[in-house]
């Protein structure tokens, strides 16, 4: 049991190393960038253009995948390693291209021929476009499949009429990964299609939603008559559930770690250090150092649940199912640190901003936490996720199986 | 990145639990609560006779040699199956305190014969309820006399040695402090059995009174050493509690998905799966945990104060949550003598208290953060 690279890694390490000291400068200030403003930021988003031409350029920007496409055909432990060591040096987080690298070409390249993969693949991956996901409706998040967005087929033309919602990044998306209805007249699952469409067409209306932190990082978006071409479909026509599986089989593992604004355990120590409560020194008060305690434990018990992972990988194995806890266990912890940070704040903490504690951190968390358990399947939907697939529980009683959608009962 | 299990060490995990599941089912640890409590003498014996408690303990001392990894293992398997046997007590606590402080001679005179399954160690250190600190131990150690009451020591009766914090000079802080190395059959010693939550981990009130004692490790160390062998002990028996958890998790999960109620298995109620799946998560976060201990551990990394504490923390809160949330699982049945929830039940509380209570943990562990932050 120890920490230490393989020799393959460590030489690996080095090469990342070596190519990232002759492209970047090294980080100086930890702190992250709030990644909204580097999309609402015409000059941020120039210098995250630029580094992920440059990184495309040498196979670094999706290392798992196929030279020529931005990679190297390298392993998972790779790309983890060179995100290790990217992470030390002073260069934009790339945050607009998440979404699209990380879920809708994946799926692009699973189903789509290879004309499409030539058309799409390096432009997203050089960071020239720029990809959202239109799934989630009015008419259904968790159960997505419930959606009513409809694609109409008339000789080799669909004709999308509809509404999505949620889109995060939509307004600076070049293109979207659209799931619709094609047959009402089947069971749910059944009757969906997928396609990729031009955000910038007409009959595309983007509306921004301001979201209750104030930011606006999703939004609306109305389809109204918008044509598309039958070879914009991915996948066959009613296996769009299928092909969304595969899109949210990766929104998992892209959702899963790392998140929760860089407020931890250590942040809230450090505020601890600074604050009298009524008895001394927060850090000395007796219910402060249980709380820090008791999120520490689910802290490092993450960090070390995502070092089995590598391990895992490292050996070439599959992950076990361990890797599905983390986003439970940060959008919680990022919501329930903040709070009580604010409550040490006491009546200072309702102030955000600069004129709050530590430039408002723990406000800030506090208003983005709600978001986090919502974002990629809830608290709710990732705990039958775990119960059902890791530990083999029967699935809930489905009162929408085998009826035609067009007859499922539907609220207001 | 190897953050791990070797495949040897998964081995002697797996012939651990094949050899458990033959000697150790709960039908074991139901005898000995439908009887007098205690441990079960022969099943110590088997043990012994497998080596396992000369596992972490070097070979020119008459153990295997292996290391706390291999030690770590074993201790899952033993969590798993409720072993009502001394070993906590022998293996991480006194074996531990003479590899920690004792001298050559001391460790040539006892450790093979704690290899070997000869004698049972115990370690005491409370002497009343409440917090254990420098100042609250009055046992006194002078002139090779040891005096003064502990209270709640797990298996206290069967123990042949313990090691005892006691007060080795008239500082009436740490630096008074020295371990005593005592032997329990010796003059002066008197033991009584005392109720214990868990009645196949049984425990006793020993009174001292002018007993022939030795000390072990110097005087003035007596505190820090008492502490590092709690460390040692708490990254152990971590193990210990994610094998029972583990186990309660899979008791719920097999009785839900067999009880029916409104004409479907429990199992398909989103109550009873998420609960399920939040002790999976707290599993998942104490086995991640143990195994840093476990790395600090066999590594005598300086990060083992931190890593004990978190291992310890969460495995007792991954326990303790599965423990009672298991009996709930079960609904009424869960809440007999009957079933066996409730073995799991009060051993998830004895090891969270035997080597003291969370309270105490987390402000370790706190203490260790401010440490390296500052
Ligand atoms: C910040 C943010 C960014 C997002 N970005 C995108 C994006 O880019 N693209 C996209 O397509 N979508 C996006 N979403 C949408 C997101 O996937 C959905 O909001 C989410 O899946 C929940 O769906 P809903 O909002 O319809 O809530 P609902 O599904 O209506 O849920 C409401 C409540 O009911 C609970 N619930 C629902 N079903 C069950 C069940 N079976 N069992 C138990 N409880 C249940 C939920 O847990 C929740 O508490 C984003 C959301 C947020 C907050």
């Amino acid at each position: 049991m120890d920490f230490e690279d393989s020799p393959e890694e460590a030489q690996f390490r080095a090469e990342a190393r070596a190519w990232l000291e002759g492209h970047a400068k090294p980080k100086i200030k930890r702190e992250a960038s709030d990644p909204l403003d580097e999309r609402s930021d015409p000059a941020a988003m120039k210098r995250a253009r630029e580094w992920q031409k440059i990184k495309a350029d040498k196979g670094y920007a999706r290392i798992t995948w196929p030279k020529g496409m931005g990679g190297i055909g390298g392993t998972p432990m790779q790309a983890i390693i060179f995100g290790q060591e990217e992470s030390k040096f002073d260069v934009p987080a790339g945050s607009a291209f998440a979404i699209g690298l990380g879920m809708c070409i994946p799926t692009v390249m699973a189903y789509c021929n290879d004309a499409v993969k030539a058309r799409y693949v390096k432009p997203a991956v050089e960071g020239a476009e720029i990809w959202c996901q239109l799934f989630s409706e009015p008419a259904g998040g968790s159960d997505v499949a419930a959606l009513k967005t409809r694609a109409v087929k008339d000789g080799d033309t669909w004709t999308i009429n509809g509404s999505k919602i949620w889109t995060t990044g939509a307004q600076f998306s070049d293109y979207g990964l659209l799931l619709t209805r094609t047959d009402p007249n089947v069971p749910k699952h059944k009757g969906l299609t997928m396609f990729y469409l031009s955000m910038k067409q007409p009959g595309v209306d983007v509306r921004p939603i301001k979201q209750a932190s104030g930011a606006s990082g999703f939004n609306e978006i109305f389809f109204t008559d918008v044509k598309i071409p039958d070879s914009q479909r991915v996948g066959e026509v009613g296996q769009g559930w299928q092909v969304a599986l595969t899109t949210l089989m990766h929104e998992r593992l892209a959702v899963g770690g790392g998140q929760g604004g860089g407020l931890d355990v250590a942040q809230l120590m450090q505020l601890a250090r600074t604050l009298e409560l009524e008895d001394g020194p927060a850090i000395k008060n007796a219910a402060v150092r249980e709380k820090i305690a008791d999120w520490y434990v689910r802290s490092a018990g993450l960090k070390y649940t995502t070092l089995r992972t590598m391990t895992a990988l490292s050996r070439g194995q599959q992950p076990g199912p361990e890797a599905s806890i983390a986003k439970i266990v940060v959008a919680s912890k990022l919501q329930d640190i903040s709070a009580f940070a604010m409550e040490l704040e006491g009546e200072a903490g309702v102030a955000t901003g600069e004129d709050a504690p530590m430039h408002g951190a723990f406000q800030m968390g506090w208003l983005s936490a709600p978001g986090l358990r919502i974002a990629g399947g809830t608290d709710e939907i990732l705990r039958n996720i775990i119960a059902e697939r890791v530990l083999g529980l029967p699935q809930d009683v489905r009162v929408d199986k085998d009826v035609p959608f067009n007859k499922v009962p539907a609220g207001k | 990145m190897n953050f791990d299990f070797s495949e040897e060490q998964k081995q002697i995990k797996d012939q651990a639990r094949k050899f458990l599941s033959e000697k150790c089912s709960t039908k074991t640890v139901r005898a000995l609560y439908n009887g007098a409590g205690g441990s079960d003498a022969a099943l110590w014996r088997q043990i012994a006779e497998m080596g396992w408690m000369g596992t972490a303990i070097p070979e020119e001392f008459g153990g295997l040699g292996l290391g706390y990894l291999e030690l770590c293992v074993v201790a899952e398997e033993l969590g798993r199956a409720l072993a009502p046997v001394p070993f906590s007590s022998t293996v991480y606590l006194f074996a531990e305190a003479l590899i920690a402080a004792g001298s050559d001679e001391q460790k040539k005179r006892l450790l093979p014969k704690v290899a070997s399954g000869e004698l049972i160690g115990t370690f005491a250190r409370a002497e009343g309820p409440g917090a254990v600190l420098p100042k609250t131990i009055r046992a006194t150690l002078k002139g090779g006399k040891l005096s003064g009451t502990k209270t709640a020591v797990t298996d206290g009766m069967e123990a042949d040695f313990a090691v005892v914090l006691a007060r080795g000079s008239d500082d009436a802080g740490e630096r008074g402090l020295q371990l005593a190395l005592v032997d329990l059959k010796a003059k002066g010693v008197e033991r009584r059995a005392i109720g214990s939550l868990d009645p196949s981990r049984p425990a006793a009130d020993i009174a001292f009174e002018g007993a022939n004692a030795e000390a072990l490790g110097k005087l003035g160390e007596g505190w820090q050493n008492a502490e590092r062998v709690l460390q040692h002990a708490a990254v152990l028996t971590a193990f210990e509690q994610v094998g029972g958890a583990d186990v309660c998790l899979a008791m719920a999960k097999d009785y839900a998905m067999q009880r029916y109620a409104f004409g479907r298995p429990i199992a398909s109620f989103q109550a009873i799966k998420h609960k399920l799946a939040d002790m999976y998560v707290n599993n998942e976060l104490a086995r991640s945990n143990a195994y840093y201990g476990a790395w600090a551990l066999s590594t005598g990394a300086r990060e083992l104060p931190l890593a004990a504490a978190a291992a310890r923390v969460s495995a007792t809160q991954a326990f303790d949550y599965a423990a009672k949330e298991n009996i709930q699982t079960h609904g009424g049945i869960g809440f007999t003598w009957e079933a066996d929830c409730h073995f799991y039940y009060k051993r998830s509380r004895q090891l969270g208290l035997a080597l003291g209570p969370q309270r105490a943990w987390k402000d370790k562990l706190v203490g260790e953060l401010e440490r390296s932050n500052a």
